[in-house]
């Protein structure tokens, strides 16, 4: 098609866009395209920050965009706008194909897309559902409130936010896909002090799909939860650095397993060349204590999809099966360039980025064992009851700050213990998680990667690493 | 729609929703970028974006704020009306006002806008990186993280008085991690990244070479005996150190309860008397540099530390009028508006009897650590508490001898490392974050695998 030939309508969301996308598909094929890929967002978002007593800040925002992916071959061009026109969406398939530099004649078929596949149609309602921002502010300055127990609390906050997302996806494969997805985290955090003694305490708690959660959040137990944290911690001596076993605790104690080892089974590490487990399938890198899963369907979580962002349905992945690596996470890319099937783990922060191999709901399954069991089990190491964020070099080595740590001794949990670090390489701490608990929990949180900053949920049942480098004073 | 066009725009609508107080920033950038694979295009990209905040005061002098990448007229309207309703929630208990300098002259440094070299070039240019960067050493095999890319932006402020700012530029990215393998070893990785006004500003000779360089340095590895040492900080990762803990001369950090320092701490000494620090986001090195802030107040050169206390904070506009002082150009434009550091600068004071000055890092010959780059600061630094306990990347110098340190941390806290500081090297050396020589430190805690 000619671009003289272009009529200039626009994506309408809520309206069937067919035509017109397909024009701009037929489009790209037509130029060369192997494959072209919309993506096609409108967000409406929203955050509320209550300092003290007092709401400090309101923050609305909303925006549209289009992101345009364009493979040849293995290659892949990806052009972003804020254009949503359909002057500004083929000129974006221009772009990409000019990008790629296609100059071969060949040509892929594009048989139009498929019947639409509709996510949103029990979903319209969550904006006239979620919570309005005087409903918002209300519970929360009631939160900060909670948190004022005693005078060693210096700083008390409360945060609050909405995500919407209404997406559009489709592609050269037939893929036309429409989704709304809703997005809430509320946090809460304190300093406390005392002469030359400082803490801080936090906790975040989140949901996807799920207007009605923010009102029935327990806000007195969040805050109890983080005063007694900043109150154990406010006192506690630096720990003494060395090798020792742990105890991790559940929930987002699955951050661990999460940066060193989930980031580790994506196919983007495949394709970088930088997972260690890129040729062990089938084969043992963990303790046969541990399965571990990935998946997108748990309802509410903070990690779950109706519908991934390149069109697919999540899967439930088993990654490591009794210590057995058993799946990789995959999209369309890593399949093309891997030869792992996708498994729905296609994710974008937003229309800017392309979508990548990504983790969604992942956590180690529960074993058989009670939280006692495994700290009965040590003699002398360290339980983490709170862990706070890490990373993972490009070798594969991790490490992680523990935010609420305790001394165990001769199987009893002694005095806290600040400043920690766990330090290692998946590889190397995989096959030392000898116990697994009963008590599985899942927490939520935010991945950054090489498409931007996703939800995600972390989790684990209390597990025991027999030896890792614990860094500390 | 063009910067002056916008203006227009939100002042008519303005008019039109009985909206007489309002600013706004907003940035417009076309952004190009690729990344290669062995010699393959990998991914190449391109991306358009506009972003506008509006910030509205009501008539109790409330301020309410929006953010939109919606830049037509319905969507100024829109955002306008949604900063207005959100206007009811405003801070009671700290007003926000125009920056008294909005309309004060900028300085603009010499323009140094590039044109684009497009897409095809940049791969080129990177492929040609890629080979000669795994050419350069046996065991380097490949160079997973890479890219290269251009950046062409505007950013403009304005508000209801007819303060009227906008500034464009160019910018252009390198970074290239290599990956070193050798039998029975752990793989190793290091990289460089360099920063120039355009793709052809860039040396990338010389990042290839630092890539390699450092990569290679790290073959040889052993675990690190978890004691106290003394450490000698590259000047990259001192200026890590000191942006992680930059809440210390941060004004609304220190309102917020959340930084060491207070309201009365200027004066207070934190370090030896040789140490002088600046923020200096216009400094002529400072590739990313801005010349005005989000509320328009112009950028300047601010002294952090005077021979070893503290001289000054920085601030927004309201945090100055707190502090009974005027704006420093440090503020990023919401309804909570942000205060952060531009570009720092660290220096020997000429008060520097007290150091000791046979320590340096090219001739020293007792034993030292030395941090190159320090990782995971967003998980391993306790800025409110001070502490921190960070992984990095350095070796260890012992009998005339230098060996990469594998999996260790530094752990320590802000005010005892520039309590400790026992020499500053006379050479600056300039960073993608700041300026800062080496700087040693005495009897910081590291804790290794040995």
């Amino acid at each position: 098609m000619l671009s003289s030939q272009i009529k200039s309508n626009d994506i309408v969301f809520g309206s069937c866009n067919k035509d017109l996308l397909e024009e701009i598909i037929f489009y790209g094929i037509g130029l060369g395209a192997d494959f072209v890929e919309i993506f096609i967002e409108n967000t409406d978002n929203s955050s509320v920050l209550a300092e003290e007593d007092f709401i400090t800040s309101v923050s609305p925002s909303f925006g549209r965009g289009a992101g345009i992916r364009i493979f040849k071959g293995k290659k892949d061009g990806f052009v972003s706008t804020n254009d949503l026109t359909k002057h500004g969406l083929m000129r974006s398939v221009s772009q990409a194909i000019e990008m790629l530099d296609i100059t071969d004649n060949k040509r892929e078929v594009f048989n139009g897309l498929n019947k639409h596949r509709d996510y949103c149609l029990s979903k319209k309602k969550w904006i006239n559902e979620v919570p309005s921002i005087h409903e918002i502010s209300e519970k929360l300055l009631v939160s900060t409130k909670s948190l004022k127990k005693n005078n060693k609390i210096i700083t008390r906050k409360g945060s609050y936010s909405r995500n919407l997302q209404e997406v559009i996806i489709a592609s050269s494969d037939g893929t036309y896909v429409s989704d709304i997805r809703l997005h809430q985290t509320v946090g809460l955090n304190v300093i406390a002090s005392d002469a030359q003694y400082r803490s801080s305490g936090s906790r975040r708690f989140g949901s996807s799909g799920m207007p009605n959660e923010f009102r029935l959040w327990d806000h007195e137990k969040a805050a109890n939860d983080v005063f007694e944290s900043s109150m154990n911690m406010l006192y506690a001596d630096y720990v003494d650095a060395g090798q020792m076993p742990v105890v991790l605790a559940n929930k987002f104690g699955g951050v661990i397993f999460h940066e060193a080892c989930g980031h580790l089974l994506e196919t983007t590490q495949i394709e970088r060349g930088t997972t260690p487990f890129e040729n062990k399938l089938n084969e043992k890198i963990a303790h046969e204590s541990v399965t571990a899963i990935d998946e997108g369907i748990s309802e509410g979580s903070f990690g779950s999809l109706s519908v991934d962002d390149e069109g697919m349905e999540p899967e439930k992945s088993v990654l490591i099966k009794d210590g057995i690596l058993k799946k990789f996470i995959s999209d369309r890319a890593g399949e093309l360039r891997t030869g792992h099937k996708r498994t729905g783990s296609g994710r974008r922060q937003n229309y800017s980025f392309a979508a990548a191999s990504r983790m969604r709901n992942t956590y180690i399954a529960k074993g058989e064992h009670s939280k006692e069991d495994l700290i009965n089990s040590i003699s002398e190491g360290l339980y983490c009851k709170s862990m706070g964020g890490g990373s993972v070099g490009a070798t594969g080595q991790f490490n992680f700050a523990v935010e609420e740590g305790y001394l165990i001794k001769n199987g009893k949990l002694t005095n806290p213990v600040k400043g920690a670090t766990l330090i290692g390489e998946a590889k190397e701490v995989m096959p030392k998680i000898s116990m697994c608990g009963n008590d599985l929990e899942l927490a939520p949180g935010f991945c950054g990667s090489i498409s931007g900053s996703v939800n995600v949920t972390v989790g684990q049942p209390h597990i025991k690493v027999d030896s890792i480098t614990v860094g500390g004073r | 729609m063009n910067s002056r066009e916008i203006t227009t725009q939100i002042s008519k609508a303005a008019d039109f929703l009985n909206l007489k107080k309002w600013d706004y920033g907003a940035s417009f950038s076309n952004d190009y970028s690729v990344q290669v694979d062995k010699g393959e295009a990998k991914q190449l990209k391109a991306s358009q974006k506009q972003i506008l905040t509006i910030r509205v005061w009501n008539q109790s002098n409330l301020v309410g704020i929006t953010t939109t990448s919606d830049i037509s007229e319905s969507g100024i309207k829109k955002a306008l009306k949604q900063a207005n309703i959100a206007s009811d929630f405003g801070n009671k208990n700290e007003t926000t006002e125009f920056s008294p300098l909005a309309k004060d002259p900028i300085k603009v440094k010499e323009l140094k806008k590039r044109n684009p070299v497009g897409i095809k070039k940049l791969l080129t240019l990177l492929r040609g990186a890629e080979v000669k960067l795994i050419e350069s050493h046996e065991s380097i095999k490949s160079v997973p993280y890479n890219g290269l890319s251009e950046s062409f932006f505007e950013r403009v402020y304005a508000n209801s008085e007819g303060a009227f700012r906008s500034y464009s530029k160019s910018q252009a990215a390198l970074y290239l991690y290599a990956r070193a393998e050798e039998k029975n070893k752990k793989p190793r990785s290091s990289g460089s990244v360099k920063l120039g006004y355009g793709a052809d500003d860039i040396d990338i000779e010389s990042c290839i070479k630092e890539a390699s360089n450092k990569t290679i340095s790290h073959l040889n590895y052993s675990s690190i005996k978890t004691d106290k040492y003394l450490i000698c900080f590259s000047p990259e990762s001192f200026l890590t150190i000191i942006n992680a803990f930059s809440s210390m001369f941060n004004a609304r950090s220190i309102i917020d309860g959340v930084s060491l320092s207070n309201k009365n701490s200027i004066g207070e000494k934190l370090s030896t008397e040789a140490l002088n620090i600046y923020d200096d986001g216009l400094h002529e090195k400072n590739i990313s540099s801005t010349p005005f802030d989000g509320e328009g107040t112009p950028t300047k050169r601010v002294c952090l530390i005077n021979r070893g206390r503290i001289e000054n904070f920085i601030h927004s506009e309201s945090t100055a009028r707190i502090f009974k002082t005027t704006p420093t150009g440090h503020a990023g434009l919401g309804s909570k508006v942000s205060v952060s550091p531009d570009w720092i600068v660290v220096e020997k004071s000429e008060e520097n009897f007290d150091l000791k000055t046979s320590l340096d890092h090219s001739t020293y010959e007792g034993e030292f650590v030395y941090i190159e780059e320090l990782n995971a600061i967003h998980a391993g630094v306790r800025a409110s508490q001070g502490s921190f306990s960070l992984p990095f990347d350095g070796w260890l110098y012992k009998n005339g001898k230098k060996i990469s340190i594998e999996s260790a941390t530094v752990a320590g806290d802000i005010k005892y490392l520039l309590k400790n500081i026992v020499n500053i090297e006379s050479s600056q050396e300039v960073t993608t974050s700041g300026i800062s020589p080496h700087i040693w430190v005495d009897e910081l805690s590291i804790t290794g695998d040995a």
